[in-house]
């Protein structure tokens, strides 16, 4: 469920870093709690996003969560495909469902402070 | 009257279920201090007939059966029948908010029928299914727009309904946007004047008809909200429609209107709804309930309030805006309305009225005793200027059984001897020759 | 067992019925000369038709009896719908807002044609003025959301005259979602405080977050527990201590009737939703009225117009330093017919009665499925309480929302779920007092039977409801292909 090569956040987002290109999404426990998706609001290529900082709302029928980037950095790609098909959350949080990939000013200091999936997996069933 | 069939003996039955000997027991947590120690100082009830003759008393002191050319934002169009035997079933106007779509698909396809109609007189993509009024719709727009632009002032023509202006100014009060008016010239928007302040705002903000019942160059005015980056806002007439040009089709990105006139009474003024309608790539940004069409677990169709993350008890402080209700049942008399007269009857109705409105005019003008406002050309509803005193010119009207115009004098110093004047299709020809002789006889 | 038919037609709509050249309302000949609308209107002249319904009158009859049919309303049975008070309608006031009298007048007629419409208004402002506590009233506001905000100005006016610039509103987290709503769109930031273990505002929380920018706290009292806060003294005193004012959210005012007024709870200004606490109707949605009442130094701040009292007559008047107008004219007037008419008739005494039944069927439901039910805070309530299904969650993964959606094949619309937040599962049940005991008690059956079919068969609540005219909806589709408005089939839209 919490794939071993990423690193997770405490409000539930993964990131996976490839030289200094982190991409974002959201965990499966994640999509699980929050149901069908229906809305993924991202924000624009070029925008800067702060570790710990808003960048963008995830919607179900009857309730909206505010996204947390857990790098900072300039977003240099979103997933359009989200658009249409938000669902892709759901039905694949780490591949097709990932929200936005983000150039990291310190590839080697980005990942610092993130939980490892046994951590990520350990702090879920306590939150449960 | 008492409306509680619980029985004494049933009550006793259940504080004993309760576990509790007495009612005030159940009323402890509140403080000793704050308690009423008094009955309600208001009368005892009344029985049913003896409160139908005080209210039936009460309707008699207002004057009725008056010949009526008073107008500015209530409009006294004939109501079909059908219009109020639907809106007074039960199943309509017992029923709360459509939380639970599978036992209140009448309330939802009701709502559906009204969004697409007011989307077909609009020319707009999505209609909510209605605020308060059209003054709210109005406010609500000006708020809308500055959330979609980002920017804060907002620019409201003159012509704008007085009353819509203020509450714009009021709902600007919590410094969530800023007003500024432009000015007119001879009943219309000045463009010169509209253009130069449209810089760097986040809406336009125009009425056509306006308040003077003028016609306003729409086109033009969208236009400039468009060049300055701004939304054009435009607040219609909803039966002027019937002859008039959506404003969706001369560049509007949200169109309010006052829908009284569709199938609901004057009541004094209250209630009516608010149109609000908008271009799709808006919808996020709009306020207030919208229903949309689906599916059920079995592929039958069905409707359901929907987009709900908009709106306050999702969304709470970033809601788009804090409305909760809509005026469902004053939105079902003007889709029954609409429904009733059709394309063709709505046309007819404004025709009627506007050449009633053409034949008052000329025939006022023609008693010397009034004086051209404007020289726009104007639909069911014209200025003139008095040669007198407005005041006394009503009252001696109204003694003569007319409600002779709205003093728009009322509404601004400025427009003091100023008359709004205002026909429907109720208005016949004999009416107006009376008025117009008794007028010219003061 | 539901109270709605099955239905043949289902989905149809008014646009898909009658030929094209079908009319119901011919408007009259025109008796003066016509206008030419190209001379009149120039280019203003539509090019095309609005593409509205064509029907006649007995398929406009038609279309509506069966859309009323699928209609579940207070007539039609049970309606516990917590916060919003679904009491029973009296019929007097249907037919006395349609009094030519009431109906037919216009709000710019000149006011000695008016004089028994203001006299209504002015004996309603006097009366909620009595309930409230609060001398000062506007009808205007034309709905509890649109009260709350009227008010919130008000208060934001006032700070503003003393030149005292305030900028936070303290709400408490079990509030409705309208508070926080009203807070962002008056300009100011909200600041939530907790409950405390007896599901009233933590005293020790609201000290912590009291301070100098505070404008004001926004409280239900009974809140949306349905549980009357017993500190609710001490909180309006802090807060007045601070600096700031006491704003009341009337939504549960049916509670308190001749108990406790919320001017003597120290409140200073108040919202009365009329189409809960005085039985007018719901609408489906509205119109209803939220009147606003305040204290006599914000009595000058008030929206224009209020009706004043002069001499023998009564006059429309602005007060001295007005916020300015809420909306046009002088507010909801047909729903304050209704609500004069039910609070005339039932009388002060009455209302006493109302209010203490709501609170004894609020409290015997409650006695009777605690057992079954959780309910979190276990004190007396008032008229209306919280239960959590949480229980059945976790056992059976039956869902608040699956309990409210059966309860529909028993014939009762399910009670308000989900709401407060801060309970888990939550089922907010509110009687009122127009309800019989043996209604009271058929409800309860119905629970108490649904609670042995979740823990028999689970998957029977999943799938509810079974005897509606539809069975759930597909709400995420809504969302994702937004269908909200009709079009021609020639121009239906590609993506369907």
């Amino acid at each position: 469920m919490y794939p071993a090569d990423l690193r997770y956040d405490r409000e539930h987002e993964w990131v996976r870093l490839d030289g200094d290109v982190a991409t974002v999404g959201i965990t499966d426990y994640a999509q699980d709690q929050l149901g069908e998706v229906v809305y993924v609001d991202l924000p624009s290529v070029g925008d800067e996003v702060v570790a710990g900082d808003s960048f963008g709302e995830i919607e179900s029928v009857k309730s909206v969560s505010e996204l947390f980037s857990p790098v900072s950095g300039e977003i240099i790609e979103v997933n359009d495909a989200l658009a249409d098909s938000p669902e892709l959350v759901n039905s694949s949080p780490y591949e097709d469902g990932w929200m936005i990939k983000v150039r990291v000013a310190d590839p080697d200091a980005a990942l610092d402070g993130l939980m490892t999936a046994d951590e990520y997996e350990a702090f879920v069933s306590e939150e449960a | 009257m008492r409306f509680v069939p619980v029985t004494c003996e049933q009550r006793e039955r259940m504080l004993a279920a309760i576990g509790v000997s007495s009612v005030d027991e159940l009323f402890a947590p509140i403080p000793a201090e704050a308690r009423l120690d008094r009955p309600i100082a208001l009368p005892d009830g009344l029985s049913e007939v003896e409160l139908a003759a005080e209210l039936e008393a009460m309707a008699h002191e207002n004057a009725t059966g008056l010949v009526s050319f008073a107008g500015a934002g209530c409009y006294d169009h004939y109501v079909p029948a059908i219009v109020d035997a639907v809106v007074s079933k039960p199943a309509f106007f017992t029923a709360y908010t459509p939380y639970q779509p599978e036992v209140s698909q009448g309330t939802l396809q009701a709502i559906y029928e009204y969004q697409s109609m007011v989307c077909a007189l609009t020319g707009m993509d999505v209609a909510n299914a209605s605020v308060y009024d059209g003054a709210t719709a109005l406010a609500e727009a000006a708020l809308m727009a500055a959330r979609v632009t980002k920017r804060h002032r907002v620019v409201v023509s003159e012509t704008v309904h007085p009353e819509w202006r203020e509450v714009l100014r009021t709902y600007a009060r919590g410094g969530t946007i800023e007003v500024v008016e432009a000015p007119f010239r001879d009943g219309v928007t000045d463009l010169d004047g509209l253009s130069e302040l449209a810089a760097g705002s986040a809406a336009v903000l125009v009425a056509s008809p306006n308040f003077f019942g003028c016609v306003e160059d729409v086109r033009a005015a969208c236009s400039i909200a468009h060049d300055a980056g701004a939304l054009a806002v435009v607040a219609a007439d909803p039966i002027m429609l019937g002859v008039m040009e959506a404003p969706g089709a001369l560049g509007a990105d949200i169109v309010v209107g006052e829908g009284q006139a569709l199938g609901n009474p004057m009541s004094f003024g209250g209630p009516g709804l608010g149109l609000f309608a908008a271009r799709s790539e808006f919808l996020r940004q709009m306020p207030g309930r919208i229903v949309g069409r689906t599916l059920d677990a079995e592929g039958k169709p069905g409707f359901v309030l929907t987009m709900q993350t908009r709106e306050q008890h999702i969304r709470r402080e970033k809601a788009t805006s804090n409305i909760c209700s809509n005026h469902s049942l004053n939105a079902l008399a003007a889709a029954v309305y609409l429904s009733a007269v059709g394309a063709r009857g709505l046309e007819g109705i404004a025709r009627a009225s506007i050449a009633k409105a053409h034949y008052l005019h000329d025939a006022l003008l023609a008693t010397g005793r009034f004086e051209p406002f404007s020289s726009a050309s104007f639909a069911r509803e014209f200025a003139l200027r008095y040669q007198g005193d407005v005041a006394a010119m009503q009252a001696a009207m109204l003694q003569r059984g007319y409600v002779a115009g709205v003093h728009a004098g009322r509404f601004d110093e400025r427009l003091s001897g100023v008359v709004l004047f205002a026909a429907t299709e109720k208005r016949t020809r004999a009416q107006i020759d009376s008025f117009v002789k008794e007028v010219a006889s003061l | 067992m539901s109270a709605v038919r099955p239905d043949r037609d289902l989905g149809r709509l008014i646009f898909e019925i009658g030929a094209p050249e079908s009319t119901c309302v011919v408007p009259p000949e025109i008796d003066v000369p016509e206008t030419d609308l190209a001379s009149a209107l120039g280019d203003a002249v539509r090019a095309e038709p609005p593409r509205l319904p064509h029907v006649t009158e007995v398929e406009i009859a038609r279309h509506y009896e069966r859309l009323a049919g699928l209609n579940f309303g207070v007539d039609t049975g049970f309606y516990p719908l917590g916060s919003c008070t679904m009491k029973y309608n009296p019929r007097i006031g249907e037919r006395a807002c349609r009094l030519d009298g009431f109906a037919g007048i216009h709000p710019y007629q000149p006011e000695e044609s008016v004089q028994g419409a203001l006299r209504l208004m002015h004996r309603l402002q006097e009366a909620l003025a009595e309930l409230s506590g609060l001398p000062a009233v506007t009808l205007q506001p034309a709905a509890g959301a649109h009260g709350e905000l009227t008010g919130l100005m008000v208060i934001r006016a006032y700070h503003e005259s003393r030149g005292d610039v305030r900028r936070r509103v303290i709400i408490p987290d079990s509030a409705h979602g309208t508070n926080p709503a009203t807070v962002a769109m008056c300009g100011y930031e909200v600041t939530q405080v907790r409950s405390d273990e007896r599901g009233g505002v933590d005293v020790e929380a609201l000290k912590a977050v009291l301070g100098p920018d505070v404008a004001a706290i926004m409280l239900t009292n009974p809140n949306t527990l349905g549980l009357f806060d017993e500190n609710i003294l001490e909180v309006t005193r802090l807060v007045h201590e601070a600096g700031a004012l006491a704003y009341y959210d009337g939504a549960n005012l049916n509670a308190i009737m001749g108990k406790v007024r919320p001017g003597d709870m120290g409140f200073d200004a108040v919202h009365i939703n009329l189409h809960k606490t005085f039985g007018t109707p719901h609408g489906g949605g509205g119109p209803g009225a939220g009147p606003v009442c305040v204290t006599d130094t914000l009595a000058e701040f008030l929206p224009t117009p209020v009706v004043v009292q002069e001499g023998d007559g009564y006059a429309l008047a602005r007060p001295a330093r007005s916020i300015g107008r809420m909306r046009s004219f002088a507010g909801n007037f047909g729903v304050l017919v209704r609500a004069y008419a039910y609070i005339r008739g039932v009388g002060g005494d009455g209302l006493a009665e109302v209010s203490e039944q709501a609170v004894v069927s609020a409290n015997y439901l409650m006695a009777r499925l605690k057992d079954v039910f959780e309910v979190p805070y276990e004190r007396s309530c008032m008229h209306e309480f919280v239960a959590s299904g949480a229980r059945f969650r976790k056992k059976h993964g039956v869902r608040t929302l699956d309990i409210a959606k059966r309860l529909l094949d028993y014939g009762v619309h399910p009670p308000t779920v989900y709401f407060p937040l801060i309970v888990e599962e939550a089922l907010m049940i509110e009687p009122t007092e127009t309800e019989s005991l043996e209604t009271l008690d058929a409800f309860v059956d119905a629970m108490l039977a649904i609670a042995k079919e979740a823990e028999q068969d689970p998957d029977l609540l999943h799938g509810a409801p079974y005897t509606t005219p539809v069975r759930r909806l597909d709400e995420a589709r809504a969302v994702k292909e937004p269908d909200l408005a009709w079009r021609p089939p020639s121009e239906a839209r590609t993506s369907e």
